[in-house]
């Protein structure tokens, strides 16, 4: 039978894919998968609490998690604009060269 | 819950998420990498079914699936002379390690934790989730329903203001 520790391992495996993702891309729109991926962790622990977990209203994991699905559709939409927004301005989106505030 | 079928698509779904989620780490095209994300997006959402949680699901499929992988696709589109592969770092063997140690860690914390889950956790606690969450969303969590709208007309305002050609003063 599925129990929670199931899928709590597999939040915490897909968690680090993404953050291998997150941190290893040279693409600013790969290291943005690698954010949903982690967010999409995230969400999954929640509503495997959700369903395995005592709690006096059992749907509240549900409701973050939609609550969680929002704000990363927020935070897509600004982070695609501001990366088309920088290869307006200059011509790459490569995170490794875009080093203007670097000392 | 308890039938062999839903815990053999649990595991069949599980593979699906995790091997496709490798895959955008592996594959070289950044194109083929959100069709990878995609299919992983809706392996997740596979899993939110097994765990019975269908409206979540719906709408991992819609939002996810749909929207942001789309935007996405946008996105690498609309820059066409960055460069379309979909390398990594020079330094990425420690990152791995790195990604590895904290993946062991958590999944160590969430063997060895005494969870407090439900005395008899074979049935779903749900009958119907759309509209218990409407129900929810409504009522206890009304102030954060309403503050998430807003924060949506701020992000799609801000959006259309980051990629609008000749941002700078001629606006009035």
């Amino acid at each position: 039978m599925i129990s929670l520790e199931h899928v709590l391992v597999v939040g915490a495996l897909l968690f680090s894919i993404g953050l291998f993702i997150a941190l290893s891309r040279r693409n600013a729109v790969g290291v943005l998968m690698g954010i949903e991926l982690m967010l999409n962790s995230v969400n999954l622990n929640l509503i495997g609490f959700a369903r395995f977990v005592e709690a006096p209203r059992p749907i509240d994991g549900q409701v973050f998690a939609v609550f969680v699905i929002t704000v990363a559709a927020a935070e897509a939409a600004v982070a695609l604009a501001l990366a088309v927004a920088v290869y307006r301005l200059r011509q790459t989106i490569d995170v490794d060269r875009l080093n203007l505030l670097k000392w | 819950m308890e039938q062999p079928a839903v815990i053999v698509a649990f595991y069949v779904l599980a593979g699906l998420t995790l091997l496709s989620a490798l895959m955008v780490a592996m594959v070289r095209d950044l194109i083929h990498a959100v069709l990878f994300l995609i299919l992983s997006f809706i392996g997740v959402a596979g899993l939110y079914v097994t765990l019975s949680a269908d409206f979540v699901a719906v709408v991992q499929v819609l939002i996810y699936a749909g929207a942001i992988s789309v935007l996405m696709l946008f996105a690498i589109l609309l820059t066409p002379r960055s460069s379309r592969d979909n390398s990594s770092v020079s330094y990425s063997a420690p990152i791995s390690v790195v990604a590895g140690l904290i993946g062991a860690t958590i999944v160590y914390v969430a063997l060895n934790t005494e969870w407090a889950k439900t005395a008899d956790s074979s049935d779903s606690p749900f009958e119907n989730t759309a509209a218990e969450i409407g129900k929810a969303l409504l009522d206890p969590y009304v102030l954060p329903f309403e503050v998430a709208s807003v924060l949506l007309v701020i992000a799609m305002i801000g959006a259309i203001i980051l990629v609008r050609p000749g941002n700078e003063e001629d606006a009035s």
